[in-house]
């Protein structure tokens, strides 16, 4: 039989976590395929029929998919469903939304957040906060299947599958978009981004996160935030890192005035490098952190920007 | 409108987790337990819509051991009206979970279902998904704003760009996430009150309900760990350090 991955995409641009479920997908051993599932979206598909390992794409094509509301998303994955084994979704707010009813109506359990397969049906997963990690063993029948994608190399784009139309399986009339606020940013977006530094509640307001944008612009990095920073109002929800926040590993983390709570250590602890900045030295970040800068970050920012400048970032 | 409220009892949010020697779990002897953090922000939406009228009972569901009862009480003491103990030991799955709920929904009729989008010990956020698909209901998850009107609700939803707003038909589902709003201290007169609140003890079997897991754990581990590294004097060495491992 075959895996099914629903991409995740804006209608426009297929998102690097789509490249990395197909690489977890590809490890069960099956043929993979690929469901678009959107509005106009034919770049989405063409850029999905590139990638390594993908046998064929699927694509509804209906405005009820625009926004990947979870209920028309759960009617459409059911009609398709008999003829797969395996469905995956990266666990992005859309797959988090939309999987587990699918898991339900199929009668099986969803495992969440894969972090590596270590065989067709047993597969590593983090529980509390990452503080440990679960390896369960999925009974027979259908997986269902979220991937913390950050664990996952993106398939590389060499393919040249085949697309096909599959229809729309309708909307039931019980939900429906009204708007969105999305933020707007010429910088890299946190789950892709190679560099991120994130600001923590040291930042002390909104308007000095403008510090970490003017690294974040020499360096081509994405800016973040702790929970505590989002909370207080600093900066929007989507910025934040960590357990309930979005999970990134990227090359380098650069955590200024975060004290490192488990919850955000849960999200960036996988970065291959990170670096802290932070003005207590017995901060719980600096147990993680490859290196480390005990002093006031309202002097050690524009001191590491001249230092950037100097070198000719 | 009666409104539902699901609460888990998990280990409290501020303890340390520490894996069994012989990798069969974590360590729960005499560990503090809590109120699961997003459940704790639903049962506080749920007693805002009934402080504002817009709710007439507010009723607490926990499925889980003899003492997930004092969750129940916590969420008692806040403002619930009644609460309903389905007791049920060892891990029961978010599957099971949703299809006790399910039942209880269609015993109960609520208007809405409000459940924390993820307990904070098997971080799986499913259960309210499932409970929505099982009884095919729309739902609203990662919560942000939620207003409600004339059959429907008007939700404001954090998601990975920013904040999206979905307008969803009654009965349905919602899933808090952490700023929803700031659940109150109960005070002592209400934690009083709360102890004769009355909480109705099922089984799962009352349900009809098999709660043997399905997914089979094979062991559970310590992450790997990260070394300390080394301490930099000046942000301009640090500067130099990144550069030095190419990491800039």
């Amino acid at each position: 039989m075959t895996s099914l991955v629903i991409a995740e995409h804006d209608n426009k641009v297929l998102k690097d976590s789509t490249a990395k479920t197909v690489a977890a997908a590809a490890q069960l051993g099956q043929p993979v395929q690929v469901l678009v599932a959107g509005q106009d979206a034919g770049a989405v598909a063409d850029a999905a029929s590139k990638l390594a390992g993908v046998e064929k794409v699927l694509v509804a094509d209906d405005p009820i998919y625009a926004r990947m509301l979870a209920e028309p998303m759960e009617a459409l994955i059911l009609s398709l469903a008999p003829n797969y084994d395996a469905i995956l979704a990266p666990a992005t707010t859309n797959g988090k939304n939309y999987m587990p009813r699918v898991a339900a109506k199929l009668d099986v359990p969803q495992i969440s957040e894969i972090l590596s397969v270590q065989s067709p049906d047993t597969f590593t997963r983090p529980i509390y906060a990452g503080n440990a990690i679960q390896t369960v063993q999925a009974p027979s029948g259908k997986k269902v299947i979220t991937v913390r994608t950050t664990a996952f190399k993106a398939a590389e784009g060499a393919g040249s599958a085949a697309i096909e139309k599959v229809a729309s399986a309708g909307d039931q009339g019980i939900s429906k978009f009204v708007g969105e606020e999305l933020s707007k940013s010429e910088r890299p977006e946190l789950p892709s981004a190679k560099i991120i530094i994130s600001g923590g509640r040291g930042m002390q307001s909104g308007e000095n996160f403008h510090l970490l944008d003017k690294i974040a612009d020499k360096l081509h990095a994405a800016v973040g935030a702790s929970r505590a920073a989002v909370d207080a109002g600093f900066v929007p929800n989507d910025y934040q890192v960590g357990q309930t926040g979005k999970v990134v590993a990227p090359e380098l983390y650069i955590a200024v005035g975060i004290s490192g709570a488990i919850q955000h250590l849960a999200g960036m602890k996988d970065s291959k490098i990170i670096a802290a900045i932070n003005k207590d030295e017995e901060a719980p970040i600096f147990q993680v952190a490859d290196y480390g800068l005990v002093a006031d970050l309202f002097k050690a920012i524009p001191e590491m920007d001249a230092e950037l400048t100097r070198l000719g970032y | 409108m009666k409104v539902l409220v699901p609460v888990k009892r998990v280990i409290d949010y501020n303890v340390k987790v520490r894996v069994k020697a012989d990798q069969s779990g974590v360590d729960l002897a005499n560990v503090k337990m809590s109120l699961n953090p997003f459940d704790e922000i639903g049962v506080e939406e749920a007693v805002r819509l009934k402080e504002k009228g817009k709710a007439t009972e507010v009723v607490v569901v926990s499925i889980g051991p003899q003492q997930a009862q004092e969750q129940i009480r916590t969420a008692l003491a806040m403002g619930a009206d009644r609460g309903i103990l389905v007791k049920a030991d060892g891990d029961v799955e978010p599957l099971a979970v949703a299809k006790i709920l399910k039942a209880i929904c269609e015993a109960e009729k609520p208007g809405l279902v409000i459940l924390g989008k993820q307990a904070i010990d098997d971080d799986s956020n499913q259960t309210g998904q499932m409970l929505a698909a099982l009884l095919g209901w729309p739902q609203a998850t990662f919560a942000h704003t939620l207003e409600l009107g004339d059959g429907s609700a008007k939700v404001e939803r954090e998601i990975d760009g920013g904040l999206q707003t979905v307008e969803i038909k009654l009965p349905a589902i919602v899933t808090t996430d952490l700023r929803l709003n700031e659940p109150r201290y109960a005070s002592l007169p209400n934690i009083m009150k709360a102890k004769k609140k009355p909480i109705d003890e099922k089984t799962p079997a009352d349900y009809g309900v098999d709660v043997t897991p399905r997914l089979k754990v094979l062991k559970v581990s310590e992450p790997p760990k990260r070394q300390a590294g080394i301490k930099v004097k000046t942000a301009a060495e640090l500067v130099d350090k990144l550069k030095e491992v190419g990491a800039i």
